[in-house]
């Protein structure tokens, strides 16, 4: 009877609730999260694990490496991308199963495939996929004769080498990132699409409106908040993707052509054993996933007024 | 008889296997106001969105000014609808919101101001124009929606239940309002609504619809003196005409016209022996409910008339106010 008591008090039970994910929160969130500052401003190694703070000397050394800033750069084109295909694939999926027709379902399902793969076998099945030399897609232009003959579309050789042109390498990080991404965006497009009162866009047919007025000046506007919620999302995977890059490329083609922020990161500070350096490249996550969370946080907000 | 404005011929609108509208005639003069009268699932709404253009007739013609438009898009047609929701676009202010069609139309800048001035100082919306439809009321809406309708001078007004979103107090003020309002414009206008209240008050004449077809389609007075079956009897009027069966007939009449029998005058008022059950008293008149036989009945007196609840009394109706009844079609019987 006592101890339903104390359950019944909602100061008690509150604080006690929330105590495991607090806990969680603070020691595999919190700690690693300043432990990453601590490493970045010290010379700590995996061989030699006593901090010493040395400043912003790995903050210095890393704006100077050439693999930094390429790793840098390659981020945020990866991001801004994938993100931008996304939304516009996204957008067609999502018009395209608002409507019916026969075999709907199975369009869905095949839609909604790449979100149900751990994207690490995702990736390897891409890794067959982009082969240099067993390349289904590569064989498919062969079989067109688009590959493999002189003065061929695509070139003599008999095989494009996705994975080992730096150019071709990048499309294919790409590539992935979408491939992933669609499902989710798709969903979430179609929930908000859903949302829009049907009289409204009837209104908008009476008042005239042809369909690219009506997806430019009320369609759109009125998916501004979901379309937000996607782009935050797709960014947010995005950026922080490690899996992608390393197991299709392990960041290369040499040097670097596909090396990101996570990859870079992990390379130096657990393969290669310079913590210090590894947590400073990490630590330039943070403006941008901040200011990331912060548009989040505030778009919530005003959902939760309206 | 003016030549008609709208008309539809023979109009039809199957769902699969559902007939929403089975049939139906209908001319509607310039610059009158029909009003589609009839429950839910009557089919009044969707004859609306047929003459809207947002369904095509499964079969039939719908005519405007003399055009055959079943082919012809919403916007071509020459009409503007008032939706029930009033459909603003809430990110757009009361301004743009009536501009839009007009914008659409790709009408320079000083016109567009011009006309939306015009149409918003006729609802007297005019110092709303910079708000956001959140931030007007459900009335102030229901005007910003009718003047987006009016804003492009439609040949033809449609209206799909726009009162019935407002506070009862306001819809009272808005019907009046708005007849005022359509008279003056002039534009003809096909008005929908389930409300028989609204429909009397507002109608030039009134088609009472039921599943699909038109029942009767009249002024307010014939509808309401001389229903043209039990549907309309029933439906139009609050309370609805009493029925009680006499030689093989269904025999109707108002409430109103149930009297206490030395009330009653004029020549051979059909006696009834009529015993109260109830009494309610609405302030300034009574609605008194009671049996003739095994048929419920309900009489509308003023509130002086004394009767006790448990008695019973013998009231009169005049000859010329009962109507007949075809016991199995409802179909009036004349005489």
């Amino acid at each position: 009877m006592k101890a339903r008591r104390i359950l019944d008090r909602e100061d008690i039970l509150a604080p006690l609730l929330l105590l495991p994910t607090g806990l969680y929160i603070v020691l595999f969130v919190g700690f690693p999260f300043v432990m990453s500052f601590v490493y970045s401003i010290s010379n700590v190694t995996v061989g030699n694990p006593h901090i010493k703070i040395i400043g912003l000397k790995n903050f210095i050394s890393l704006l100077q490496d050439v693999a930094f800033r390429t790793s840098l750069v390659n981020t945020f084109i990866f991001t801004v991308v994938s993100v931008s295909l996304v939304i516009v694939l996204a957008h067609i999926l999502a018009e395209l199963l608002l409507r019916d027709f026969r075999g709907k379902w199975f369009v869905r399902f095949i839609v909604l495939m790449p979100w149900t793969a751990p994207i690490a076998l995702g990736a390897i099945g891409f890794l067959w996929f982009l082969d240099s030399v067993f390349s289904p897609i590569d064989w498919f232009l062969r079989m067109l004769g688009l590959l493999g003959k002189p003065g061929a579309l695509f070139g003599p050789a008999s095989n494009l080498y996705w994975l080992g042109r730096p150019g071709l390498a990048m499309a294919s990080v790409i590539l992935v990132h979408v491939w992933r991404l669609l499902p989710l965006a798709t969903v979430i497009l179609i929930a908000g699409m859903n949302s829009i009162p049907k009289e409204i866009i009837e209104a908008a047919q009476m008042d005239g409106a042809g369909y690219f007025r009506r997806l430019f000046h009320i369609n759109l506007p009125l998916l501004f908040p979901v379309i937000g919620v996607t782009v935050l999302f797709a960014t947010f995977f995005t950026f922080t993707d490690m899996t992608v890059v390393w197991i299709l490329t392990r960041g290369g083609p040499p040097p670097n052509a596909t090396q990101v922020l996570a990859s870079l990161s992990f390379l130096t500070g657990i393969e290669g054993g310079d913590l210090a350096q590894g947590a400073a490249i990490a630590i330039f996550f943070f403006p941008v996933l901040a200011g990331l969370a912060i548009i989040v946080l505030k778009l919530a907000k005003k959902a939760v007024v309206t | 008889m003016r030549m008609a404005y709208v008309e539809l011929r023979g109009i039809k609108k199957h769902f699969d296997t559902v007939k929403a509208v089975d049939g139906i005639d209908l001319q509607i003069a310039e610059g009158e106001i029909v009003v589609l009268l009839g429950p839910s699932g009557s089919g009044k709404t969707t004859l609306m969105r047929l003459c809207a253009g947002l369904e095509r007739p499964t079969a039939g013609e719908i005519v405007i000014n003399g055009e055959v438009v079943n082919d012809v898009p919403p916007r071509e047609r020459g009409i503007a609808m008032v939706f029930q929701s009033y459909a603003l676009y809430p990110h757009k202010t009361v301004f743009k919101n009536i501009a839009f069609p007009l914008i659409v139309e790709g009408l320079p800048r000083q016109e567009i101001r011009k006309k939306v001035e015009w149409a918003s100082g006729l609802l007297g919306i005019g110092h709303l124009l910079d708000r956001m439809p959140s931030q007007v009321s459900g009335g102030e809406k229901q005007r910003v929606a009718i003047a987006r309708a009016l804003v492009r001078r439609p040949r033809v007004l449609l209206m799909d239940e726009p009162l019935s979103n407002l506070d009862a107090k306001v819809r009272h003020t808005a019907r009046v309002e708005l007849k005022k309002f359509q008279q003056e414009i002039g534009v003809t206008t096909i008005y929908v609504t389930h409300d028989q209240a609204e429909a009397m008050g507002l109608g030039d004449r009134i088609a009472v619809m039921s599943d699909g077809r038109v029942r009767q389609i009249g002024t307010p007075e014939d509808i309401y003196r001389d229903p043209a079956d039990t549907f309309v009897a029933g439906f139009v009027g609050i309370p609805p005409m009493n029925f009680v069966e006499r030689n093989g007939m269904i025999v109707g009449f108002r409430p109103e016209l149930f009297l206490p029998a030395d009330s009653a005058q004029g020549a051979e008022p059909m006696i009834l022996r009529f015993k109260v059950v109830r009494v309610e008293n609405l302030g300034s008149f009574k609605l008194v409910y009671g049996t003739i036989g095994d048929a419920r009945v309900v009489a509308n007196l003023p509130v002086r008339i004394p009767l006790d609840e448990g008695k019973e009394y013998d009231f009169a109706v005049r000859r010329e106010d009962l109507r007949y009844y075809n016991k199995q079609t409802g179909m009036r019987i004349k005489g």
